[in-house]
Formats: structure tokens, sequence, C-alpha cells
């Protein structure tokens, strides 16, 4: 056995005065950020009406409406809810591709290695990020008012909702695509419209395809929700058969939901992976 | 300098030009497949969302004067004109938007604290039985899979209408969005540390504790803001199904066809969402440097 060598501290706490005695700032910095964060917290609590009575009332009611939901059965309105939830898978392809369609060409002119002047991009940034801000449900409210109610309010508001962020994703893979390949084609005269085609577009496409099918997947959730509000689809069902506590029809359609979001996110896993390989996407 | 390309007799040339095309316009059949498939679903998708062409073009104006007509006052004028009048509920939507960030900060902070106690038992390396790996991960799925305003509906019957069931609505989505990603982190991290630990005897609550946690909370911090990013956008909507914040006021307004209110409330929201976005994404720099803002 070694025994450990005689430590000066005195010594080594002269040396590293920093170790040993960290400033009052430094310190407290953490026990601060966790009090503050605290604060705030509570003062949320009590600000937004919770309190251990109304909690626990409203768990036991929980606990009951899980209880009413078991067995889910659909009644007899299988075959309404089948239609519904084909017409929300539609109203998420049909709003994705819209989408990536129109947000292809702006996404362009957000890219900075193909528009270089930042006056011209900026405003096509703040443009889609703005259209970003507003959620889909608000969209959906907004097309409502102009195209009545139903699905089709729904395809477009997914569609403009899914613009603002395609716009993004898109620039940012055409500006991280290997630039060298478009001086190829400018080395062997190509124009600027050559340039895209050859030059990026083989480049990113796959990137892209893989984020729409993304996007597809993700908006079979959105296209649920947009019902709520009455644009279509199975959130409509979902919605109308909770306002009218049919607890059992609703515990049903949210198996659907899941069903069917779990059978699409496997499908298009699988067309990422023909597409574009084993390489993870963004 | 002269370079010298070999050209191949005409027999072998001919050889590989065949099997060239052939593999090319095997390509391009599989290209045309693809696409005749796709829009094959397309139409079937089009029939099945019951669009139709003609109202949209018909109505499409609508969408252009819906603009026109929420950035216009009673009195026929431009918003702009008037601020004062614009906003004229300035002080009520400020203590909407205020509560709507505060359902997303409670949302959130509840949200990532369940996260990280169940975390541990959904990560690959850290779980302590499979069983029980399984049981945790398909909850955090169910949380994660059924839309956060989905909840807020149930939970609007169950709590009475009010903030409340919007921040546990939020708060359960929430959990199951970031047990996800922590596990995956903690997936990532350095297994030499828990064995170090463990060598020394000690028990599992303690190899989390002091080889996991010190590799991950930076990873945690930075996922959870981000959840707040996203959990702002959430809250702005709960009150369309009356779980309050701001969204209540935007539905009326819609609803009622207070066109000024609407780009008031909307710009309110837009540009609050902006300075999250960006105060978010400077305090994660801040914290954890560049490579952390993913």
């Amino acid at each position: 056995m070694t025994r450990p060598q005689e430590v000066d501290t005195a010594q080594i706490r002269a040396r590293y005065p920093d170790v040993f005695e960290r400033p009052a700032s430094a310190r407290l910095a953490t026990p601060a950020m966790i009090a503050a964060a605290l604060a705030i917290l509570i003062y949320g609590f009590v600000d937004l009406d919770f309190s251990p009575s109304r909690f626990f009332a409203g768990l036991s009611q929980l606990g009951w409406i899980t209880l009413m939901m078991i067995p889910p059965d659909p009644g007899s309105s299988l075959p309404i809810y089948l239609k519904a939830l084909g017409e929300t898978l539609s109203i998420a392809l049909l709003g994705t591709t819209l989408a990536a369609v129109f947000a292809l060409p702006v996404s362009l002119l957000a890219a900075r290695n193909i528009v270089p002047s930042n006056i011209l991009r900026f405003p096509v940034r703040r443009f889609l990020d703005s259209i970003r801000g507003v959620d889909t449900l608000i969209w959906a409210l907004v097309w409502i008012n102009v195209v009545g109610l139903g699905p089709f309010a729904g395809v477009l508001a997914i569609a403009v909702a899914d613009f603002g962020a395609f716009g993004k994703l898109f620039s940012e893979a055409i500006e991280s695509a290997d630039q060298k390949q478009v001086e190829g084609i400018r080395a062997s005269g190509g124009s600027a419209l050559h340039e895209i085609r050859f030059g990026l577009m083989p480049q990113v496409l796959p990137v892209i395809a893989g984020q729409v099918l993304y996007f597809i997947e993700s908006n079979t959730r959105s296209a649920t929700i947009i019902g709520i509000v009455g644009a279509g689809g199975i959130g409509l069902q979902l919605a109308e058969q909770i306002r009218v506590l049919e607890w059992q029809r609703v515990s049903f359609l949210i198996l659907m939901i899941l069903v069917a979001v779990a059978a699409i996110d496997f499908i298009s896993g699988k067309l990422r992976f023909a597409i574009i390989g084993r390489r993870a996407v963004a | 300098m002269t370079t010298a390309v070999s050209i191949l007799p005409a027999q072998q040339l001919a050889a590989l030009n065949a099997a060239y095309r052939q593999a090319v316009s095997r390509r391009r059949l599989r290209l045309l497949l693809g696409t005749a498939i796709f829009a094959a679903a397309l139409v079937l998708a089009a029939i099945g969302a019951e669009v139709n062409l003609r109202t949209l073009f018909s109505y499409f104006g609508n969408f252009v004067s819906y603009f026109d007509r929420i950035l216009t006052l009673e009195n026929g004028q431009r918003v702009w004109t008037d601020v004062g009048e614009w906003f004229w509920g300035w002080r009520k939507w400020l203590k909407m938007l205020a509560e709507t960030l505060l359902i997303s900060y409670v949302g959130t902070l509840i949200g990532a604290t369940f996260a990280f106690a169940l975390n541990f038992f959904a990560a690959e390396n850290t779980s302590p039985a499979p069983w029980l790996r399984f049981v945790v991960r398909r909850l955090l799925e169910f949380a994660r899979t059924v839309p956060g305003i989905v909840f807020a509906l149930v939970f609007v019957i169950a709590f009475g209408l009010g903030p409340m069931a919007g921040v546990l609505a939020i708060a359960i989505h929430s959990t199951g969005a970031l047990g996800k990603l922590f596990s995956e982190i903690v997936e990532n991290a350095d297994m030499k540390p828990v064995e170090g630990i463990r060598s020394t005897g000690a028990s599992w609550l303690a190899c989390m504790r002091f080889a996991i946690v010190p590799q991950v909370t930076a990873g945690y911090a930075s996922y959870a803001l981000l959840r707040f990013e996203i959990n702002v956008r959430e809250a702005s909507v709960m009150g369309f199904v009356g779980a309050g914040g701001i969204g209540q006021e935007l539905v009326v307004a819609i609803r009622k066809f207070y066109y000024s209110d609407v780009s008031a409330i909307l710009l309110t929201i837009i540009v609050t969402v902006f300075i999250i976005d960006i105060a978010t994404g400077w305090l994660r720099g801040r914290l954890f440097g560049k490579e952390a803002r993913t």
C-alpha cells in the first residue's frame, strides 16, 4: 500500500485560488436560476387557478372518464369513422404535396448560395417566418371563412402552414449543398438555371423527399386536430363525440388515430430508406 | 501536352452503351412508376378531401380580401393609420398573452420533470428491466401521439374550463416528446463513468445521478428550451377549446368577424413567437455553445 503524499492544502489553495474559492457570482448562479424558475412556477400555479382540491376532483373525474372509455366501441358509426379517417389521410397527403410544390421555388429565393443579396433574401425569410408563426389551427379557421366548412379548408390550412416550414427547411438544404458541382456546371458553360437543375437538384432532392415524407407523417397528426375547428377529417368526429360524452366512441377514435399514425410512420420510414438510403434525415 | 483519350473498339463500345442505356431506361421506368402511383394517390386524396378547384378559384378572391378586411378598421381606414384604435384591447390581450406564456412555461416545466423521471427507464442502456422499458416507452409514445389539443378537450371536461386544462394537456404532450428525446441523449451517453461508479458498489440511482446526469443535463436543457418554444405556439391555440390563453380571444374575433381585432391578435402572437424564438436561441447558444443549437 502506498500512502498518499502529504499535501499542503494551504500551498495548493494559494496556487489555485479559483478552484477553492469560486467567485460568488459563479457559485450563486445555478441556485439563483433554480430559485427564479421555481418562483415563476409557483406564481404560475397561483395565477392559473391551480388548487389541490380542483386537481384531485379533476383527477377522479378523469378516472371515471377512463373507466367509461373501456371497451372502445364504435357503435354503429364505423363506416363514417373509416371515411373520416380516409379524409384525414387525404388532407395530410394533399396539403403536404401542395406545400412542397409551392415552397420549392420560394426556398430557392431564400437560399444564400442562390440569392447572395441580403436585401432580397431578408423579406422572403421574414415572410416565411411569419407564416410559420401562425399555427395550423388558426390557418384552418381563416380558410373556413374563405372556402367554407369541410376538408378542403383543412387541405389549404396544412398547405399554407407547411409552406412556411418547407420554405425554411428546403432553403437550409440548398445552402448546405456542395458548391463544387454547381461550379462544375458553370465551368462547362451552363446557365443559372442549368446550375440549379443539374448542380443543386440532384443533391437536394433526396433530402427534400425525406423531409416531405416526414411531414406527411407529422401532418397526419395535425390533420386529426384541425377537424376540431370544423375543417374536416376524423378530428371533427372526435370533438363531437367528446362534447356529447360518448366516451367509448372517443376511445375507439383515439385508437384509430394511433393505429393510422403508426401505419403511416412505418410506411414512410420504409420509403425514406428506399429514397435516401441509410442516411439520417434531419 | 497532349492527353490521350483511349477510345474502345466499336464492338466493346456498343455493348457498354447498350448496358448503359438499359440501366438508364430501367431507372426511368422506376421513376415513372413511382410518379404514377403518387399521382394516383393524389387523385384519390383529392376526391376524399372534397377538393373543389372551382370553389377555390371563385373564392380565392375571398382569401385575399380577407387579409384586406382584417387590415381595415371599422371606419374604413387602414389599421396602421390609427394604432390606438387597432390595438384598443391591448391591456386585455397582453394579459391573455402573459397567461399563454405562463401556460407554456408551467406545462413545459412539469413535462420536463416527468420526462426526466421517466427517461432513464426508457433508454436502452440504463433501463433496469426490459419489461419496464417496454411499458414506459409505450406510455411516452401514447402521450406523444395523441395531439395536445385532444388532451385539452378531454381535460376541459374533467377539470373544468380554464388554463389548468391547457397546462395539463401541454405537460402530458411534452412529457411524451421530451421523454423520447431525453432517452435518446442517454443512449448516446458514455457508459464508462457508469461502470466506474458501479464498480464501487453504488446503487442504480447513484449510477444515474453521478455518471449519467452530469453528461446529459446540457442536452436536456437545450431540448426543454426548444420544447418551450413549440409549446408557446401550442398554448396560443389551446383557447380554441376553452383551455385558456390568447386563443380564446382570437377564436371569438374570427368567429364574430371582428376583423381588425383578428389582425391585432395575430400580430401579437407572431411577434411573441419571434421574440421567444430569438430569445431561446440566444439562451441556448449562450448556455451550451454553438453545437447545441440544433
